[in-house]
Parts: structure tokens; C-alpha cells; sequence
């Protein structure tokens, strides 16, 4: 039970508000000390994890110079009037239609992009340019609601349309564990029993972003007033 | 061999990183002037030269930059402003070709993620075969940024400027999603995935069939939060509590078991902080202030969703399949 207060002291320095990263490190040197590891190998498996998953952070660092050049020209302004030309278009639609678009792509295995790629520069322009939230700071929490919503777009349509046509990940994961497992399980099956759910988060989908047109709509100040 | 590698982003990535440093580090008024700068050069170190440095040189580098963000020595400057009015002006003159550069990345990324894995020429390769996808995102973030270079007619420095501007906004969180990887990899170490299936099955009544499915679809949920990853989950949870209880006990088939399982496990993913790069980077490139923003508006999300997988589960998995 010992080996469990690791994860004790994540969950503790989590609910504080501790720096999450100071978090993470003392989590995982306690949980190794506790396992026998020297200070100095759990640096080195510390160093090793660390070199192996560097290329979490890659799509990260070599797009932000694409949108930072191109927003330092008016990127996120062009786009807003864009969808300032389209009259059907709010925040929650755009948002929904993204969601599916994502979901449909990652069916067939393709990676559309992620939120440094897609969401920044692409999506929440595009979602505040057909909502637009009032100047200043009184348009702060209807901001923030629309790109909280433009992120969940891009991690729910991410998630849960995984390789139903084209397995790569998640799907060959599960049916290699349950080899090892020695039970027998059909790739066709895997797929199929994952079709439920990527319909049903479409209509999850329908439902929240209509609650936050909704909250925009009531955020807004009436005219004249 | 291989003529083009993931280390050749790697480096191109220390560069950036690299040039950001000298860029804060002569950079007077900045708030928190050397220890971003030594934070970013580190950083920059690690991954242009992450594969040749000792490992252990590595851990206490990585040390080193989580010392100077939780002293909050890690801090962007106060950004001017932009000029709205000319920020307007430049849109509308420039128009569609600033879509170019963001539509070519994912164009590059999908056709080059089915084509550059085909080109070679005997036993030499183009790319390495199974980064192949990510190498195709690098190469169109490449090519963006050329393209972008042109569209706006920058001078070539304010890459550096301009990324670093957006590397600063979401500051040391960049480094998290590789420093949880590492805490799973001390976690699965350590063993302390078996303790909780454990503790799971013997605390819960998993002989009745609704019970194990609920308890299994929680068990992946609950341990992807702690774990932030669904993947290190399922084979824990499956192991401890889907094979023994729902497949075994009760007949269940696998399939069902596994795929909904999976699916539950991402219910998990949506709200925990431990998923760093998909619910706390965000919040710092959108430059969101409730670090728990995206959490937030993801929990229903969650809650619908994870329901809907064990009702489907309990419905399904003793009646279908095999």
C-alpha cells in the first residue's frame, strides 16, 4: 500500500495548487524511493522518459512560429471576418462542426491537427468572429467559455472516433494486451463495438455547444441598452 | 539508414529554443530575465541534444527547470499590445494568404504521413518508418513557416521573435507532458498499477455482473485520471478486473469489454490535470486564466459520455459477440 503514496501526494499537491510540475517530480521521486531506486537512477530514468517523449511537445514548438508570424499580421482578424460574412455561423456551431470534422478524419487514422495547429489560429478566430465577444474585459468570460469550448472540441473530437476504419493506436493496443492475455478478439469487432460511441458524442456534442450559445446569447448586452 | 529522422526537429526545436534564451537573456527589462533565459536553454539543450547526453545528465537538468518554475523564476514579459487598426489593415490587405501557411501544415501532414514512408532508394530511406507521421506535421510546420516568411515579408529573426512570444505564454507547462510520461514510467516501475486493481476487486461486490461492469468502466476512468493516460490504464484494469470478473465470471465477451473500456479510460482523460498536453497546454495557448478552463467545460462531456459507454457495456457484453 505504501507504493500508493505517489500518487497521494500528486492528488494532494493537485487539490493545493501546487505547481504542477513540482508536483509531478516529488510524486514520482517519493514513489521510486520508495520502490529502492537510488536518487541518482531515478534522475537517470527521469532523464531517459524525458528524452524518449520529447516528441509530445514537438507539434507544439515548431508551429507556434507559423501562427505567431501570421497572427502578428492580422490572421485571427481575417478569419473573424470571415465568418462575420456567414450569418448561420455562432460560436457553438462552429465548434460542432469542428468536433465532427475531427472525428470523421481521425476514423481513417488522420491526424487533422491539434491545438496548437488547428484550434489557435483556426478555430477560436472563427468561433469568436461568428459570436463576437464585447471589447475589453468585459468580454472575458464569454472569451473564455468559446475557447474552453473550441479545446473540448478538438480533445472530444480526438478521443473518442479512434481508428474505427483504419486501426492504429488505441485498437491494436487492446487486441496485442489481450494476446499476451491469451484470449482471442477480432480487429472487426474492436471497431464495430467503438461505432456507438462516436455517434452518441456527436449528439453530446449537439447539446453542449447549443448551452453555450445559449450562455453567450445571455451574456450579451441588449441592444440599445 | 534514413535520411531524414526526428532528431533533425529535435534540433531544429533547440534552435528556436536556444535563440529564445539569448533573445531573454539580453532582453533588460524582462521580469524574470536569467532564470527564464536558463530555463529555456536547458530546455533547449535537452532536446537538440537530449540523445547523446548522458541520461542521468538529462535528470538533473530536467531537475533544475522544475526548481526554476515552481520558484515562478519562469515568467513571460509584459507584451505590448498589438495596434488593432493595423492589425485590421494588414488582414484585409493580405487577405487569404495568411490561410496558406496554417492550411499547408495539416495538408502536408496527412498526404506526407501516406507517401514519405514509400520513397526510398534500395536500403535507404527517406524518412524512419515509424515516426513517419510526425516527421510529416515537422515538415509542414517547415514549409509553413518559409511560406509565412514570405506572405509577411518578415526578416528571418522574428521567427524567433514571434515563437517565442507564444513559447513564453505557455511557459513551463510545455515540459509537463513529457515530465508525466516519465512519472508513469516510475509508476509502472514501482508496480503501483497491481496495488490498485487490487484494492479495486476486493473492495467491490464484482460478483454481480452490473457491478463489475461499472466497477471496470469506473476502474479505467479513476486510473486514467491518476494516471492521465488511458493507455497505461487498460492493461491494469483489464488484468484486475475485466478478465477475471466480466470475462471469466460472467462470460462476457472481450471485444465489447475492451473497446468500451478503452472508451471509458477517455472519459477520465477529459478531466484530469494529469493529461497536461490535452487539457492544461491549451489553457496557456489560448491564453486562458482558470487553469481548469478546458477541464471545466469538458466535465459534461465526461459525465455523458462515460455513462452512455456502461450502459452500452451492461447492455451489450453478456448478450452479443462470440
Amino acid at each position: 500500500m505504501i507504493k500508493l503514496l505517489g500518487i497521494l501526494l500528486v492528488a494532494v499537491g493537485f487539490a493545493f495548487r501546487v505547481n504542477t510540475l513540482l508536483v509531478v517530480l516529488v510524486g514520482g521521486v517519493a514513489t521510486g524511493l520508495i520502490a529502492g531506486f537510488s536518487f541518482n537512477e531515478l534522475m537517470a530514468m527521469i532523464g531517459q522518459f524525458f528524452v524518449e517523449q520529447r516528441s509530445l511537445t514537438l507539434p507544439v514548438i515548431l508551429m507556434v512560429p507559423v501562427i505567431g508570424l501570421l497572427e502578428k499580421h492580422g490572421l485571427q482578424e481575417h478569419v473573424a471576418s470571415l465568418m462575420r460574412r456567414t450569418r448561420a455561423a455562432t460560436a457553438g456551431r462552429v465548434a460542432w462542426i469542428y468536433q465532427v470534422l475531427r472525428g470523421l478524419t481521425s476514423m481513417v487514422g488522420i491526424n487533422l491537427g491539434n491545438h496548437a495547429s488547428m484550434v489557435r489560429p483556426l478555430v477560436v478566430p472563427m468561433a469568436e468572429g461568428a459570436s463576437p465577444p464585447a471589447a475589453g474585459e468585459a468580454g472575458d468570460p464569454a472569451r473564455a467559455a468559446i475557447r474552453a469550448h473550441a479545446a473540448a472540441a478538438e480533445n472530444v473530437g480526438n478521443f473518442f472516433s479512434d481508428d474505427i476504419i483504419v486501426a492504429v493506436g488505441a485498437l491494436l493496443l487492446i487486441k496485442g494486451f489481450f494476446e499476451t492475455a491469451g484470449v482471442e478478439v477480432a480487429m472487426r469487432d474492436l471497431k464495430l463495438w467503438g461505432v456507438p460511441t462516436a455517434l452518441w458524442v456527436i449528439v453530446v456534442g449537439g447539446w453542449r455547444y447549443r448551452r453555450l450559445d445559449a450562455r453567450l446569447a445571455a451574456m450579451k448586452p441588449k441592444d440599445g441598452a | 539508414m534514413n535520411l531524414l529522422n526526428l532528431e533533425f526537429f529535435f534540433i531544429l526545436c533547440g534552435l528556436l529554443l536556444a535563440g529564445l534564451a539569448v533573445r531573454i537573456a539580453l532582453d533588460p527589462v524582462h521580469p524574470k530575465r536569467w532564470g527564464s533565459a536558463l530555463f529555456w536553454a536547458l530546455l533547449a539543450v535537452v532536446f537538440a541534444g537530449g540523445k547523446s547526453l548522458p541520461t542521468v545528465v538529462v535528470g538533473y537538468g530536467v531537475l533544475v527547470m522544475v526548481v526554476l518554475a515552481a520558484l515562478r523564476q519562469v515568467e513571460p514579459p509584459h507584451f505590448a499590445l498589438r495596434d488593432q487598426a493595423g492589425l485590421d489593415a494588414s488582414a484585409s490587405r493580405l487577405g487569404n494568404l495568411l490561410l496558406g501557411p496554417v492550411l499547408l501544415v495539416p495538408a502536408v501532414a496527412v498526404v506526407g504521413g501516406w507517401l514519405l514512408g514509400e520513397i526510398h532508394w534500395g536500403s535507404v530511406n527517406l524518412v524512419e518508418g515509424r515516426s513517419v507521421s510526425q516527421i510529416a506535421l515537422g515538415l509542414g510546420c517547415v514549409l509553413a513557416v518559409g511560406w509565412a516568411l514570405r506572405v509577411t515579408r518578415e526578416r528571418p529573426i522574428t521567427v524567433v521573435d514571434e515563437g517565442g512570444r507564444l513559447l513564453q505564454l505557455v511557459s513551463w507547462t510545455l515540459i509537463l507532458p513529457p515530465m508525466l510520461a516519465a512519472l508513469g514510467g516510475i509508476f509502472a516501475k514501482a508496480g503501483v498499477g497491481e496495488v490498485i486493481a487490487q484494492g479495486v476487486a476486493a473492495a467491490l461486490p464484482v460478483q454481480s455482473p452490473l457491478v463489475a461492469v461499472v466497477a471496470y468502466c469506473a476502474g479505467m476512468a479513476l486510473f486514467t485520471i491518476l494516471l492521465g493516460n488511458a493507455f497505461a490504464a487498460f492493461p491494469i484494469i483489464t488484468l484486475g478486473v475485466g478478465l477475471p470478473f466480466i470475462v471469466k465470471a460472467h462470460g462476457g465477451d472481450p471485444a465489447i469489454m475492451g473497446a468500451l473500456g478503452m472508451l471509458s479510460g477517455y472519459c477520465g482523460t477529459l478531466v484530469t490535470p494529469m493529461a497536461a498536453n490535452f487539457n492544461l497546454v491549451p489553457v496557456r495557448l489560448l491564453e486562458l486564466k482558470d487553469d481548469h478552463a478546458v477541464i471545466k467545460a469538458q466535465a459534461p462531456f465526461a459525465a455523458a459520455i462515460w455513462i452512455f459507454n456502461v450502459v452500452v457495456m451492461y447492455l451489450c457484453v453478456y448478450r452479443f459477440g462470440r
